[in-house]
């Protein structure tokens, strides 16, 4: 059952990612996006990880590819791209050779350290199917959120200040007669 | 159920291999692309890849702190998506059509 829902995820999870990279109308590539999404909220499930699946389609599939149809639509680059053309002859068997040499380093570091990897070295996840309590991933992870990882937190708000007010700054129209100062 | 597919259980490496994967295609996608709304996606499709690596480790160690991980990248994730729409609207709306090797006016 496990490895019919992980295989079924990960053939989401590609399909979607190649269709990111292959189609030449951005609206298309967008959707493809929200397939590889929903693919990693599956996986996340799978992994016991319940709160961040759901966060995943929230945030995620919800409000960024919203947004990212969003600007296509405002910009009207939905038009498709002539992907055929290629400004620098050499630019896409180099970008497969560092995408393939990605991939090896990666599995390869993987696969030498299968087994150098510990085994439940942490404090256990609350696993709200054998708790018995729905709530109790949520739980943990707020716990961590809030003793461990506060000042990470709040500085994760000033962030997001910080990137609300720059891209009103950067998108509004200057009108005219006023500098920006 | 055939006994072959109930053995067969994915493990961790599993996970790792498919995020590697999915990371090498998003890296493709952002060196072979030149709109660059679709380089953002792939962008995406990158942190999407670490997400699932620090999720799968999560269950394999037993700590809760990758799952916390995660959570900070998806918020670092949404402000990164939210200023770098912003400046591609502010360009897009003074060359509409641009491609990313028509903005090269900052290369020194």
């Amino acid at each position: 059952m496990e490895l019919v829902v992980f295989v079924l995820a990960a053939a989401m999870i590609l399909v979607g990612a190649i269709g990111v990279i292959v189609r030449s109308n951005p609206v298309h590539a967008a959707l493809s996006l929200v397939l590889t999404l929903f693919g990693i909220a599956v996986l996340f499930v799978a992994q016991e990880a319940h709160f961040l699946a759901a966060v995943q389609v929230i945030v995620y599939a919800g409000a960024i590819v919203v947004l990212f149809l969003f600007v296509i639509m405002l910009l009207g680059v939905d038009r498709t791209e002539d992907i055929k053309i290629e400004p620098f002859r050499v630019q896409r068997p180099l970008a497969a050779v560092v995408g393939l040499g990605v991939v090896g380093l990666v599995v390869a570091s993987v696969s030498a350290s299968r087994d150098a990897i510990g085994t439940g070295t942490g404090a256990g996840l609350d696993i709200p199917t054998v708790t018995g309590d729905n709530d109790s991933n949520i739980r943990q992870i707020a716990r961590s959120v809030f003793t461990d990882y506060v000042a990470a937190f709040e500085l994760t708000s000033v962030l997001l200040v910080v990137a609300v007010v720059g891209t009103v700054m950067l998108t509004r129209r200057i009108k005219s007669g006023k500098g920006r100062s | 159920m055939n006994p072959l597919l109930s053995a067969a259980t994915p493990t961790t490496t599993w996970y790792l291999v498919l995020a590697a994967v999915l990371f090498g295609i998003g890296a493709v996608g952002v060196l072979v692309r030149r709109n660059p709304l679709v380089m953002f996606m792939c962008i995406e499709l990158m942190l999407n890849a670490v997400n699932l690596s620090f999720v799968a480790l999560a269950k394999r160690l037993g700590d809760i702190g990758g799952q916390t991980t995660v959570f900070f990248v998806m918020v670092v994730a949404a402000a990164e998506v939210v200023v770098g729409l912003g400046i591609i609207v502010s360009i897009m709306r003074r060359r509409p059509g641009a491609t990313a090797d028509d903005i090269a006016a900052l290369k020194g």
